[in-house]
């Protein structure tokens, strides 16, 4: 046993409240109010991971959110998280741990077997060895089982998330000392503050160094002054296991609250969520983010027991758990000596080496009175142990280089813990553009303390630099009296006395991250700088060497500070190492780039209620219920559910389309049409409007009469089609494709508001409002007459073309004759509330025919035999109009020059050899090409072969009863012209998943080529 | 994540309402037949991209679906004010068309 609890006032622990735990199957118990590193801790259990490359045994080194090696997988099942920092998991009753790391087990790491692959795994090992790409899948899965971390659940979330919008005067971003003075004197001038902090309580170091005095307060007492009043007043909101872990453009704070982890399993509430997602919008943003301790880097810096000095201090002071019996502590600053003499008081032996010779004499005199075995100008090269820290090794270091000088004693201890200095957690600060600067007497990148008073970002506290707990107070009261002022309130809402510590002033720490050992780097014990990736000292150096510069990339091909804890605690020493080994400054070295998330954030609580059936919307036709009932199978199409098509019982897919086809092709079929997009277009000018965005002309389509556009973008490419008809002069009505409908809406209203604002053009969008059922075949027309009396369906009255108002099973309807199927049709659309009414009733009056319901793979088919394109299918926003042989469609003698006519000149689209829309007929008939597949010339050559197309449409036509495709080839109408087919250039392969098949080259219209079938 | 203030509606409002229209300011030429390919092609596809102030249009799509004008500084993402699109134009040629 060598950790043990200890009973310190002002510990947060409740010793009245044991719970019990497991880690790795088997049980321990701890306290209310203990996380689950210190109740590991105080359990003795010290090996808690295997490092990522070697195997190395690794136990706590920290306190928060820096943890690099307590990785945690909690719970089971679908309720698991992985690769949790057990620093930061509140322990409740039952939790179950298990270790992250460590393959086969944590007792015994394949890794670690001599050492066997710390010789063959340097920087860029994985660069190295798997530049041949053929070897990486084939150690793959080895080495990612070996390298360990946790596993995501493989069941759905059980757990729901929120989101929440919030909008703030002042966000108070960390709950220490310096935040809470903030948010007091920001509530107490009247502005509505919200502060966030991302441990259970406020109070940041304060929690663990209860001794300290504030304005003639102990911290737990001024702690619970200032709470007190702050939750006194409605205009604050203080929100605790919040963290901020992103600031973006305009002061947007992204945060995440834990509503629930840390709750046992059975008491979490089914109605609320996990987490919460405050999405902040401040006009002031106060960054009091705190600083983070960084260790020293020295041989065997990550044996079991070696922690950061604050997390030993923690540990003791917050948690009540000392973490050894003999303590040796290692320094390069004052932040340790306070906790130096805590530890005596708790009853260890405490032995400090501070770097420097000459120390603050304030704090030699508190720690040597304390009992505190003080070693002035010594550095520890080296600890030992095996699976803990037995000792250490110091080394006399010269009092101005930082060199070994003359060997130290050797100190037996229990558990180490250093402090290299501490570095401001600027993160936040840095995710909007900001950068740090390098502060070389504080030996730390921070952050301006004037913030950016443009941005309205405040930075206050330990982030600028202000490391002592009364000048952090200070620098606080001037900033937020600033603040204050800007916004024209009284600046002194809090005093001086109120900040008043009895703590001595620092002096200057040592400028040393890298403890020499007196050996060349490399040559020594392995001194880590990233505990998390197993980026030593010596593969920075090696880095170096092998010539990498910019920071960047020395982090890349290191992984230093990669992972879950993002180098928090290894990023500022790996600088200073990658300095010192180009013998450049560490400004010029620079960071890396701070990018959001700060903390790793779960995915359920970015998306929120954005899942499942929430994620989109879902859109059904008002005749969806008819469907369902008749027992369609659906496909979505943009947001829309579409009959796909309509089984009967025993048939497969390929039975119902051929019965649907026939039935269309020879009876009636009917289809749900209501899903393309509709707008209603009013206006003196919205023929000439149609002109200008359709290639086609409108200028002599009279009312009653409906035609086929194509509509184009600047560059000549087709970009949507449909029908539009003319009601009156002045007004018309536009169908889309059902996907481009909000597309093509937006595109008609830029070209409206930019460029013709003058066109008296009014546009709605009327997808929704009608409900369109499509009749199609030969029986259609008698079928219609059934259900309406007042429209002349004669083919001489009501023309191919036309479209009629009427009355359609006692609905005002409008009926277009037009048809997507080659076939004699009637599109039916009537007000969407009636929609279920007349499709019940179109179904009634075919009955006698035998009238089938069909869906969209039916429609594909029917489409397909008549070469109808489908655009986003077909065209690939590529092709022109005349690449898809629809030179029909297009009116070069209009006046004004429509939008992509110019582009047609341009010298690619008026080339030859371009792609063009041709039909394909397989030589075997029963083959059934697959869309995507690549045409090419010639099988009889190695690759890469030329493609010239590919296949865009493909099925089974039932009419032919033979396989038809569409397929887009270069020079392809000239091709399957008479003169391509003499010569045989008509004839070419078709390429998918390793065979290639003989296919020919036909028009794309493949049934019916004079269309008289529609003109009946 | 940007608020910008729309001039049709007077509000200030966040980003996800709002679509990019892209550069402001390039105008369809009024006779595309009488240019040539070079010029055309300038049209089409030529933009400022520059690191600096930048002029450009944004929709108010999921309010009242007008576009509108926008100064934004593309380094810093500093954003100047947002004009009707004939008030920006007269803001614009008041810099001298480009800065």
């Amino acid at each position: 046993m060598t950790s043990f609890r200890v009973r310190r006032p002002g510990a947060r622990i409740d010793f009245e409240k044991p719970l019990s735990f497991s880690f790795d199957g088997q049980p321990y118990s701890g306290f209310a109010g203990d996380t689950l590193a210190s109740a590991l801790l105080a359990n003795d259990v010290r090996m808690l991971a295997r490092s990522f490359k070697y195997g190395r045994p690794r136990g706590i080194v920290g306190s928060g959110p820096e943890e690099p090696n307590a990785l945690m997988q909690i719970e089971a099942g679908a309720h698991t998280i992985p690769n949790l920092k057990a620093t930061q998991v509140e322990l409740y009753d039952g939790l179950i741990a298990r270790r992250t790391t460590g393959y086969p087990t944590l007792e015994f790491d394949l890794k670690s077997i001599g050492g066997l692959f710390s010789r063959f795994m340097p920087a860029g090992f994985y660069y190295k060895t798997f530049q041949n790409q053929k070897l990486w899948p084939k150690f793959e899965h080895i080495i990612r089982q070996a390298a360990g971390y946790g596993s995501a659940p493989a069941e759905p979330d059980p757990e729901t998330y929120d989101h929440s919008h919030r909008h703030t005067q002042v966000l108070v971003v960390g709950g220490g000392a310096s935040g809470l003075l903030a948010a007091l004197a920001a509530g107490r001038a009247g502005l509505k503050v919200v502060v966030v902090d991302e441990q259970k309580e406020c109070g940041g170091w304060l929690l663990s160094s209860p001794h300290s005095i504030i304005g003639g307060k102990t911290a737990d007492a001024w702690l619970k002054a200032v709470l007190g009043e702050l939750q006194s007043m409605p205009n604050v909101e203080v929100l605790t296991r919040t963290s901020a872990f992103a600031l973006h453009n305009m002061n947007l704070v992204l945060a995440v609250e834990q509503l629930q982890d840390h709750l046992p399993l059975g008491a979490r509430s089914a109605h609320r969520p996990r987490q919460r997602l405050h999405r902040i919008r401040a006009e002031n943003v106060v960054l009091a983010t705190g600083a983070i301790e960084r260790p020293l880097v020295f041989g065997n810096n990550d044996l079991p027991g070696i922690m950061t000095a604050s997390a030993l201090t923690t540990y003791l002071n917050r948690y009540g758990v000392a973490a050894g019996k003999r303590v040796l502590l290692h320094t390069s600053n004052d932040h340790v000596y306070q906790g130096a003499c805590d530890l005596v008081r708790a009853g260890c032996e405490v032995v400090l080496a501070d770097a420097r010779a000459r120390v603050n004499p304030a704090w030699e005199k508190r720690a040597r009175a304390a009992g505190v075995d003080l070693r002035l100008g010594y550095g520890i090269a080296y600890a030992r142990g095996g699976r803990a820290v037995s000792g250490a090794q110091l080394v006399k270091l010269d009092a101005e280089r930082n060199a070994v000088t003359g060997k130290g004693p050797s100190i037996d201890c229990d558990a180490l813990g250093s402090s290299g200095g501490l570095s401001p957690t600027v993160h936040l600060y840095c995710h909007d553009g900001g950068r740090p600067h390098w502060d070389d007497e504080k030996l730390a990148f921070v952050v301006p303390a004037t913030g950016r008073a443009k941005s309205r970002i405040y930075c206050v506290g330990a982030v600028t630099g202000e490391f002592g707990l009364q000048q952090a107070l200070e620098q606080t009261q001037r900033t937020i009296g600033d603040l204050l002022a800007s916004l024209g309130k009284p600046a002194g809402t809090t005093s001086a006395t109120d900040v008043h510590t009895d703590e001595p002033a620092s002096v200057p720490p040592r400028r040393i991250f890298r403890i020499p050992d007196g050996m060349r780097e490399g040559h020594g014990k392995k001194a880590f700088v990233d505990f998390q990736n197993d980026v030593s000292a010596a593969d920075i150096h090696l880095a170096v060497r092998e010539n990498y510069r910019s920071i960047e990339h020395i982090k890349r091909y290191t992984a230093l500070g990669f992972g879950t804890d993002q180098g928090k605690l290894s990023n500022v020493n790996g600088f200073a190492i990658a300095a010192d080994a180009r013998g450049i400054s560490i400004p010029e070295v620079g960071t890396t780039t701070y990018r959001p998330a700060y903390s790793p954030v779960t995915f359920g609580t970015l998306a929120g209620l954005h899942a499942d059936e929430t994620f989109e919307p879902r859109r059904y036709s008002a005749m969806h219920a008819c469907h369902v009932a008749r027992g369609a199978e659906f496909e979505p199409v943009g947001q829309w559910l579409r009959p796909w098509y309509f089984p009967l019982p025993g048939e497969d897919m390929h039975a119902a389309v051929r019965r649907e086809c026939l039935a269309a092709r020879r009876g009636v079929g009917i289809m749900d049409a209501s899903t393309l997009g509709k707008i209603d277009l009013r206006g003196k000018d919205v023929r000439e409007f149609l002109g200008r965005v359709y290639a086609n002309d409108w200028a002599k389509l009279a009312p009653g009469k409906c035609r086929y556009g194509l509509m184009l973008d600047e560059n000549g490419m087709v970009m949507d089609d449909g029908v539009t008809a003319c009601i009156t002069d002045d007004h018309f009505v536009m169908t889309t494709t059902t996907g481009g409908a909000a597309r093509v809406f937006s595109w008609l209203e830029k070209w409206h508001q930019t460029e013709w604002p003058d066109l008296d053009v009014y546009m709605t969008s009327v997808t929704d409002h009608w409900a369109t059922a499509a009749i199609v075949g030969p029986k259609s027309r008698q079928t219609l007459a059934k259900v309406c009396s007042d429209i002349d369906l004669s083919p001489s009255a009501f023309k191919f073309m036309d479209w009629r108002d009427g009355t359609v099973a006692g609905v005002p309807a409008r009926v277009f004759r037009i048809s997507f199927s080659g076939e004699l049709a009637f599109e039916v659309n009537v007000d969407a509330n009636y929609g279920h009414h007349v499709w019940e009733a179109l179904m009634d009056a075919g009955r006698e025919f035998g009238i089938t319901p069909y869906g969209t793979e039916t429609m594909h088919v029917l489409r397909a035999e008549k070469g109808f394109i489908i655009v986003g299918q077909d065209t690939d926003g590529s092709m022109t109009p005349l690449d898809l042989d629809m030179a029909w469609a297009v009116s070069m003698k209009k006046p004004f020059s429509f939008i992509g006519k110019r582009s047609f000149a341009r010298s690619d689209t008026a080339g030859p050899n371009r792609k063009q829309l041709v039909g394909l007929l397989t030589e075997d008939p029963e083959i059934v090409l697959a869309e995507g597949a690549q045409i090419i010339e010639r099988t009889d050559i190695a690759p890469p072969v030329p493609m010239l197309g590919h296949v865009t449409s493909s099925y089974y036509s039932p009419e032919l009863d033979r396989s038809i495709a569409l397929a887009v080839v270069r020079d392809g109408i000239n091709r399957r012209s008479d003169e391509g087919r003499k010569t045989g250039r008509d004839v070419l392969y078709a390429h998918a998943g390793g065979k290639a098949h003989k296919v020919r080259l036909v028009s794309p219209v493949f049934i019916d080529p004079k269309g008289e079938r529609q003109n009946v | 994540m940007f608020v910008f203030f729309c001039p049709h509606c007077g509000e200030n409002r966040e980003e996800e309402e709002f679509g990019y229209g892209g550069e402001a300011f390039i105008p369809r030429p009024a006779t595309p037949e009488t240019l040539n390919d070079d010029a055309w092609g300038d049209y089409l596809f030529m933009r400022k991209n520059p690191k600096g102030w930048h002029w450009e249009m944004w929709s108010h799509n999921t309010g009242c679906r007008k576009f509108f004008v926008v100064k934004r500084n593309t380094a810093t993402n500093a954003i100047a004010g947002s004009w009707t699109l004939s008030d920006g134009r007269k803001a614009y040629d008041a810099e001298g068309g480009a800065t």
